[in-house]
């Protein structure tokens, strides 16, 4: 093979005596799409930070880029190095337009004025070549988020970056966006770009990467080459143990039916549900699939009462109830967990005991309205120890957490109030490996402790894994239901058919 | 999976020691937060003790720190209620002139005269609850509502004395405002409105650490999108919140109204807002919201106090003691934000 575009050799970082990474190894070529796996808190973002110039790594290591060795220094040594990082939430400015956001920091300018004309000019032929479908002059507010990636890579390329580091790129995105997304990295490759891309989905780095790296506790465990990417084989790198089953469903799938617990009846709100109808039954695990934007948080919204409803009717247990606020919701036994945990769930700055405790102070207030803080941290220590949530004591506050574990710090929130109806909106999105598996083995006992469980997810396996039936919507109509047999198991084929309208074309 | 035991002891033992160090990093890192301004309140006290030549820590000196930041600590825990939330709130001056106007015209009325207390409290409670049901009903922004009624309210208080000062010399309750209460009789008495202003600190405490209501309020500043969706009443918070404020301006009107035996629409609590929210950013409370203790609130206003006194002390003019102050502000805040560096949000 030619020789390495990036080089990096006994790289290590300490962070008030901690190690971050201990002498990591990572060997990156031009012309491959290099996958960097790991739990988080594995060393991922610090290696990157490096890599951009935000972090300065520990005397003793070094960092080669074509053979040469280099230091990249303050937030625009890794640009100058030739290496561009996209990062999960990206970082333009909605209120400039593409040309504007491209050339951010680099402004063209003729005799002190801004040459828009000539920035537009300049960015032209890179959108044709990434095949964007929109123009230089248009605001970055009015684009999709797979459309916004679009103008971050044209940005890199512009930058005449030779290393791409894109950090879990498609988390926002939809199927459709995804794949769209997964064509331009090969073509990008196939130009001789070296991509670093950081994911946390298998089926991703499965279908991507040319070699993998997994990084656990800040050391390299790994590298494979293609034809050793195997999920097994990863998984049991980044956890360092083996993983016999990673999904968990021990609940029997045929106990609860015939019991229904929640139904939904010909949901709508006008905009992005049109009439939406499901049944969750005692004990069953249902999956919502759909793409993004195909209506199901908006569904979920409706049903705890989030978002107005302009038709539609909830039973709960065969009773009809009335519910107009997240709090009524609450009060009948339904509780949501949302796919937003930072911006619409957690309280990050409130301790871990305040956040588990929230839904629960009123009803176990003395007096009606005085903390009962014994009660509370009585509740806070038996979710730490039933959920095994790794903090200091429950009274750090939940922003210090890693994602897993203030997924955790989420869920027993709802858990507190012992709900009879939990709707689950991505449960496991950016949540480490190790997490995903507890989390899942909750679902699967409260499923057998007879909860009713709805789990949105846009992650397949992991909805064929855990669920036993799946409801797929599409365009905000309930497009069908996919259901397992004796003899056939859900697929993710029937489910796609389902969400992107393809199953008219089998038939 | 007892046969995982082995295998899972040994990062489950460093984990121990790193949790540990983390507790004791938590630890340290909480004993500072809440000492907070105490540090720069103690230096300035010393600061102008040696400056003044020991005429600061003398019992009456105290006593006139103290008294001078009675009304300014009831109006700033008021204001740490809205700002805990993310709100704000300037009409607190206005308020407090209205209610000492209200309070005072009543206290003239021969039958009614003693009812002019809870007259003036209920005038400030009042104007609070109006300003927190735009805010939460309506949906406006706190700063704008709050701007509005700072005028508004502030001609009504003219109004309510037809412009003019209203004197009571017989006002009831005079005590509140010129009395101490003797704790070591011929020694140690404290001014009523300091007792005043300590019992509101402690009530504000009960109801901010101690109740359901309390959380709630720290959860609306924090994440108000999250208190929705957790059921959470975040209209009925914010009403309560803004009340709150109102009625602690209504107090403070009724403090500055027993003190002077009169008040003046025009003149009375004019910019007292600034001082008030000036004393819970120096305690350390969040302007996004959130994050702050009433303590830190009790702190700030006595800086306030005794940055006032000192300065008169050691004799510097009028006009110097504005740039002090202003400097003052800005750099303890700075020191705040330097010492707070790397914890909170991650």
């Amino acid at each position: 093979m030619n020789d390495p575009i990036l080089e990096m050799r006994g790289v290590s970082k300490t962070f008030f005596g901690i190690k971050a990474l201990r002498a990591v190894d990572l060997i990156v070529y031009a012309g491959e799409i290099h996958a960097l796996m790991g739990e988080n808190g594995a060393g991922k973002s610090t290696l990157m930070k490096i890599l951009s110039g935000a972090y300065r790594p520990d005397p003793g290591g070094e960092i080669r880029i074509e053979g040469k060795a280099v230091r990249i220094e303050g937030p625009l040594g890794g640009r100058a190095a030739g290496i561009s990082i996209i990062y999960q939430e990206l970082s333009l400015a909605p209120n400039l337009t593409v040309a504007e956001n491209i050339y951010l920091g680099r402004e063209m300018s003729r005799s002190g004025l801004l040459a828009r004309g000539a920035m537009r000019e300049g960015v032209g032929p890179i959108l044709t070549r990434l095949g964007a479908d929109f123009l230089p002059s248009t605001l970055v507010a009015h684009l999709s988020m797979g459309q916004r990636q679009l103008v971050e890579i044209a940005r890199a390329l512009h930058a005449r970056s030779k290393i791409l580091i894109m950090d879990e790129p498609t988390t926002s995105l939809s199927a459709a966006e995804s794949e769209r997304l997964f064509a331009l990295i090969r073509q990008l490759r196939a130009e001789g770009l070296a991509i670093i891309y950081i994911s946390h989905r298998m089926d991703e780095v499965y279908a991507l990467g040319d070699r993998v790296t997994v990084l656990r506790d800040g050391r390299l465990v790994g590298s494979l080459d293609k034809p050793e990417i195997r999920a097994d084989t990863i998984v049991r790198l980044m956890v360092g143990r083996d993983v016999s089953s990673f999904y968990k469903k021990d609940h029997d799938p045929e106990a609860g039916r015939g019991h229904p617990v929640l139904a939904a009846i010909d949901m709508a709100d006008g905009q992005r549900v049109k009439g939406c109808s499901l049944t969750v039954h005692a004990g069953e695990v249902v999956g919502l699939a759909g793409l993004i934007g195909a209506g199901r948080t908006e569904l979920a919204h409706l049903i705890i009462g989030a978002s107005p409803k302009t038709s539609g009717r909830l039973e709960l247990e065969g009773r009809p109830v009335e519910i107009r606020t997240p709090g009524e919701a609450l009060e009948a036994g339904i509780a949501y967990l949302t796919e937003d945990r930072k911006a619409l769930g957690l309280f990050l700055d409130m301790s871990c005991l305040d956040n588990i405790n929230l839904a629960v102070l009123a009803r176990d207030a003395k007096l009606g309205w005085v903390l009962d803080r014994d009660k509370a941290r009585e509740r806070a220590d038996r979710a730490f120890a039933g959920l095994s949530i790794r903090a200091a004591n429950a009274g750090v506050p939940a922003g210090g957490l890693s994602g897993g574990n203030q997924q955790k710090v989420l869920l027993s929130r709802l858990l507190a109030i012992a709900p009879k109806v939990l709707i689950l909106d991505e449960p496991t999105r950016g949540v480490d490996v190790g997490a995903k598996s507890e989390i899942y083995s909750i679902i699967d006992n409260l499923a057998k402790a007879g909860t009713a469980i709805l789990v949105i997810s846009s992650d397949l396996p992991e909805i064929i894994g855990i669920c036993d039936r799946v409801v797929v919507m599409r365009a905000g109509h309930i497009a069908g239901e996919v259901t397992r047999g004796p003899n056939s198991p859900l697929t993710q084929e029937d489910i796609m058919a389902l969400a992107t309208g393809m199953e008219h074309l089998d038939a | 999976m007892p046969s995982n035991g082995a295998a899972e002891a040994k990062p489950a033992s460093t984990t121990t020691n790193g949790a540990a160090a983390e507790t004791r990093r938590q630890r340290m890192r909480m004993l500072i937060s809440a000492l907070g301004m105490l540090p720069v309140l103690l230096i300035l006290c010393i600061g102008f003790h040696v400056l003044s030549e020991g005429r600061f820590f003398t019992g009456q000196n105290l006593g006139i720190v103290l008294q001078q930041a009675a009304v300014n600590t009831v109006l700033a825990a008021g204001m740490t209620f809205v700002i805990l939330t993310g709100g704000i709130d300037l009409s607190v001056g206005s308020i407090l002139a209205a209610s000492a106007m209200a309070g005072l015209t009543l206290s003239k009325l021969p039958e009614l005269g003693m009812l002019w207390l809870p007259a003036a409290l209920l005038t400030g409670l009042g104007f609070g609850v109006v300003n927190g049901a735009l805010i939460a009903l309506l949906r406006l922004p706190p700063f704008i509502v709050t701007l509005g009624s700072l005028t508004a309210v502030r001609g009504l208080a003219r109004l309510l004395g037809a412009d003019t000062t209203v004197f009571n010399p017989s006002i009831p309750y005079a005590f509140i405002g010129n009395g101490s209460l003797t704790l070591v009789p011929g020694a140690l008495s404290i001014p009523w409105l300091s007792v005043i202003a300590l019992l509101v600190i402690l009530v504000s405490w009960l109801v901010l650490r101690r109740t359901v209501l309390g959380v709630h309020i720290y959860a609306v500043g924090g994440n108000e999108s999250a208190a929705r969706l957790a059921g959470i009443k975040v209209w009925a918070v914010l009403i309560f919140v803004y009340g709150v404020s109102g009625l602690f301006a209504g107090l403070g009107g009724a403090m500055q109204a027993a003190r002077l035996y009169a008040a003046n629409g025009l003149q009375l609590g004019q910019s007292y807002e600034l001082d008030a929210i000036t004393a819970v950013i120096l305690g350390g409370t969040s302007f996004v919201g959130g994050i702050g203790s009433i303590w830190g609130t009790l702190v700030g206003a006595l800086i306030i106090a005794v940055l006032s006194n000192g300065l008169i002390l050691i004799g510097v003019s009028d006009i110097w003691q504005y740039v002090i102050k202003g400097l003052v502000i800005i750099g303890a805040v700075a020191l705040d934000r330097y010492r707070l560096q790397g914890s909170a949000r991650t």
